[in-house]
């Protein structure tokens, strides 16, 4: 088949991590105690669950990052066609990410980029215009 | 014949992969469980593709489905407050209203499954993407730039509806 380079890949990858942890089970000593066994967080001690809320800015940034992703996707069968339809196919991919550069200047100058937002109080217009 | 036989054994892995996963995502009490076991079912679908002769499909539901919206699901999920104090109740509501959509896809399900021809395409097994890239880039010039515009309009339309309510005062 076509595609058993790429499962050799992806087998490939599999094993490398499945015999990073075998070795590291059968080499490591192992002495586990309770200090040991706690989360590791730079040194600092570990307080409260780690199941907390995360900023909402993650779920912002994963949404702008499907858009792109899709691009991406678009991309690819274009790559394996630029040589064969050469000038005219560049200048189509060259629109078409023009398109969505305007999606991306879009969030940017809107500040959806911008990793801490300001808390709403901040943001009522008397505050805005000192 | 070895080859044949190593194809079966690849075919055979792919499908407990998904079946065994997808069991997992349905039945998990932990929400948080389930969309990882997501990744899996996703994944083993990307191969399933693969053996219809359709790669092309499967690099989108390897790049798109596993890698964006997949990530999207569990930022979902780590965004909902019932993760607080590790109680996550499942609950099932309305589980005899929901017989009706099911048997619905079931059908439509097993309609495709008997109706399509699924050793047409995928003896010959080229890879398509070329194929379909120069499609793509010809003859439907016109609503492969469109798509850039849906693109658009989706990002714009999603950043409006994530922002906080408050920035409505400053349009």
């Amino acid at each position: 088949m076509n595609f058993a380079p790429v499962l050799l890949f992806f087998a490939a990858a599999f094993a490398l991590v499945l015999i990073s942890l075998i070795l590291n089970r059968l080499l490591a000593p192992r002495n586990p105690y309770p200090l040991k066994l706690t989360t590791y967080e730079c040194g600092e001690e570990p307080v409260g669950s780690p199941w907390i809320r995360f900023n909402a800015r993650f779920y912002v940034i994963a949404l702008i990052f499907v858009v792109f992703d899709v691009e991406v996707l678009f991309l690819f069968p274009w790559a394996v066609n630029l040589k064969t339809l050469g000038m005219f196919a560049w200048i189509e991919m060259a629109v078409f990410i023009l398109i969505l550069s305007v999606g991306l200047a879009y969030v940017w100058a809107k500040g959806d980029l911008e990793w801490i937002k300001p808390k709403p109080d901040n943001y009522l217009p008397t505050q805005e215009s000192k | 014949m070895i080859i044949e036989l190593l194809t079966q054994i690849i075919f055979w892995a792919f499908v407990i992969l998904t079946v065994g996963s997808a069991i997992v995502v349905v039945f998990s009490k932990r929400i948080i469980y389930s969309a990882f076991a997501l990744l899996f079912t996703l994944f083993g679908v990307a191969g399933l593709y693969v053996f219809l002769a359709a790669d092309f499909l499967a690099a989108s539901q390897l790049l798109v489905y596993v890698g964006g919206i997949l990530t999207l699901i569990i930022f979902g999920v780590f965004l909902t407050t019932k993760l607080h104090g590790m109680s996550i109740p499942e609950q099932t509501h309305q589980r005899y209203l929901a017989i009706i959509p099911v048997a619905g896809i079931i059908a439509i399900l097993f309609y495709v499954f008997f109706s399509v021809d699924w050793f047409a395409h995928a003896s010959a097994a080229e890879p398509t993407t070329k194929d379909l890239g120069k499609l793509l880039l010809t003859t439907y010039l016109v609503p492969f730039e469109v798509a850039s515009v849906l693109l658009l309009a989706a990002l714009i339309g999603a950043m409006r509806l994530a922002r906080p309510r408050e920035e409505d005062q400053d349009d």
